[in-house]
């Protein structure tokens, strides 16, 4: 797990995604091919600002083993302003969560694998007013 | 191409079943499968395997030979075949294509998933999400889903009575499946009522942990009758499947599954039919919400009025107007033991089709003679479709 969580650090820390130089389209996480262009595609690293919208969101009642602490929690899908949409969690009250609410990324903790294991950092959002 | 006929099926109950081990569970089915259809082990040429994490449910792999082993059928050839939730259908498109290709005559296909022996099957069941990019976050599956809800509830206006409307029809269909896990009605409220697991679905708009296996014969339509009567033959026109991103992030539309409405629209021009001639249809709702997205997407009604169509009674299996959709009860009631499901959605419109007395308290009118079911993988990265008829 150390090497899987080691590998995705450009993008979890400090979400740096891909964008095709020939259409111009905007991925993350990072992708080798381009969809749209496939072999004529060329991909160059893009640096995400981490600001969107919340596209759609949930509020998670039934955890996994890994996020009991956290229950519950808003997970959503934002629409990031380089328009390419990305999940992850938003630290906010749960009655004040719509569609639409302007949100930008924070560095945080996401989770640890027990006592001695790794723990993980990542992205999550919170209202751009925060 | 070849013809293809299907000559016999069968199913265990989809359930709790702790008395059962995984390889029983497919012996079980593979069985009555074998003498529904009339035929002996040697008549058979080869055999596919859904499911979808024998690995990380029972810690079992090579489940392909297992099976065959268990099965008494060495040394046929036995593959087993994984696309998560669709692992069951996808075993049966591949069977269809061995058969179309003039490869194998007779050919047993089974789908089988063993969920309650581990203590948390909501990891295992992750695995058919993105690990790194959804599941690493927190999004569980029912919250993966409930994403698409709220989505749809925020552009089509669909309400939440609407939205458990689809699961107290489901369990009301299911009260006539003694193969069912639940047979039990529930009221629209008791659905909404029921504790909530990812707003908005509660656990009533949530399909179950099941155990459970069913099994198929299929054959080359000129040899059928060498086996099976004449009224126990129902022909598989169409075998489609198409893919989706796996994330849910990476569409532009979340409230469509864009590889349903692909492999829908393969199978109906494969066919030669549309969906106005389907008299019954299994669709894929291992959450209400996506009960509603493949009525929309497989042709039933207009985009974004799923909802009111399931209101208004359209689907029921007392209308006569509609397609019945789900009279087993769906994977809400009848269960989902995940690589048995896609099997068991088609063996149910084998016995609708040919109105057979397993389901006779709830046998869907059939005016035109077509059937369609629908087999989602994960949030739709894999959907499968077959669509059966009475004639060849």
């Amino acid at each position: 797990m150390v090497v899987r969580t080691w590998r995705h650090m450009q993008e979890r820390y400090n979400l740096i995604g891909k964008k095709c130089k020939t259409c111009g389209n905007v991925y993350f996480p990072s992708r080798k091919v381009c969809p749209e262009c496939r072999r004529k595609g060329e991909m160059e690293d893009i640096q995400l600002s981490g600001k969107g919208t919340v596209y759609t969101y949930s509020i998670v009642r039934a955890p996994p083993k890994d996020f009991e602490k956290n229950s519950p929690y808003i997970v959503g899908i934002i629409d990031l302003e380089e328009g390419t949409k990305i999940t992850g969690q938003i630290d906010c009250d749960l009655d004040k969560i719509e569609i639409g609410m302007p949100v930008q990324t924070e560095f945080r903790k996401i989770k640890e694998d027990g006592k001695s294991g790794v723990i993980s950092y990542g992205y999550k959002f919170v209202p751009t007013s925060h | 191409m070849k013809d293809i006929a299907i000559i016999g099926y069968g199913q265990t109950k989809f359930g709790e079943l702790w008395e059962s081990s995984f390889r029983e569970l497919l012996v079980d089915s593979g069985v009555k499968a074998i003498e529904n259809a009339k035929v002996d082990g040697d008549d058979i040429d080869a055999m596919y395997v859904g499911t979808m994490s024998g690995g990380l449910f029972v810690g079992q792999e090579h489940t392909a030979s297992l099976i065959a082993d268990y099965a008494g059928l060495n040394p046929i050839p036995c593959t087993r075949v994984e696309a998560a939730c669709a692992s069951g259908s996808l075993a049966l498109r591949s069977a269809c294509m061995s058969i179309a290709a003039g490869q194998h005559d007779v050919v047993l296909v089974g789908g089988v998933e063993k969920m309650t022996d581990v203590a948390d099957p909501t990891g295992a069941i992750a695995t058919a999400s993105d690990q790194e990019w959804e599941a690493f976050v927190g999004a569980t599956f029912p919250s993966l889903y409930a994403m698409m809800a709220k989505r749809y509830m925020y552009e089509y206006g669909l309400t939440l009575e609407q939205l458990s409307t689809w699961s107290s029809i489901a369990h009301e269909n299911a009260v006539n499946n003694k193969y069912a896990q639940f047979r039990s009605k529930v009221s629209v409220e008791q659905v909404m009522g029921a504790s909530p697991v990812a707003d908005p679905l509660t656990l009533l708009h949530c399909s179950p942990v099941s155990d459970g296996a069913a099994s198929m014969i299929v054959c080359d339509a000129d040899k059928a009758t060498d086996y099976a009567d004449k009224d126990d033959i129902i022909y598989i026109k169409a075998f489609t499947q198409a893919s989706d991103t796996i994330a849910l992030h990476d569409r532009p539309n979340m409230t469509t599954l864009e590889a349903a409405k692909v492999a829908s629209n393969y199978a109906y021009k494969m066919a030669g039919v549309g969906a106005d001639k389907i008299d019954v249809a299994e669709v894929h709702d291992c959450f209400a919400i996506n009960g509603l997205v493949l009525t929309e997407d497989l042709g039933f009604c207009k985009k974004g009025t799923a909802g009111k169509f399931i209101e208004e009674g359209n689907t029921r299996i007392d209308n006569d107007k509609f397609v019945t959709i789900n009279p087993s009860g769906g994977l809400k009631a009848a269960g989902h033991a995940l690589g048995a499901t896609g099997i068991r959605q088609v063996g149910e419109l084998y016995w609708q089709l040919k109105q057979d007395k397993e389901c006779k308290d709830r046998q869907s009118a059939i005016n035109n003679g077509y059937g369609i079911a629908a087999n989602v993988g994960g949030t739709g990265g894999t959907v499968c479709t077959h669509l059966l008829s009475v004639n060849r």
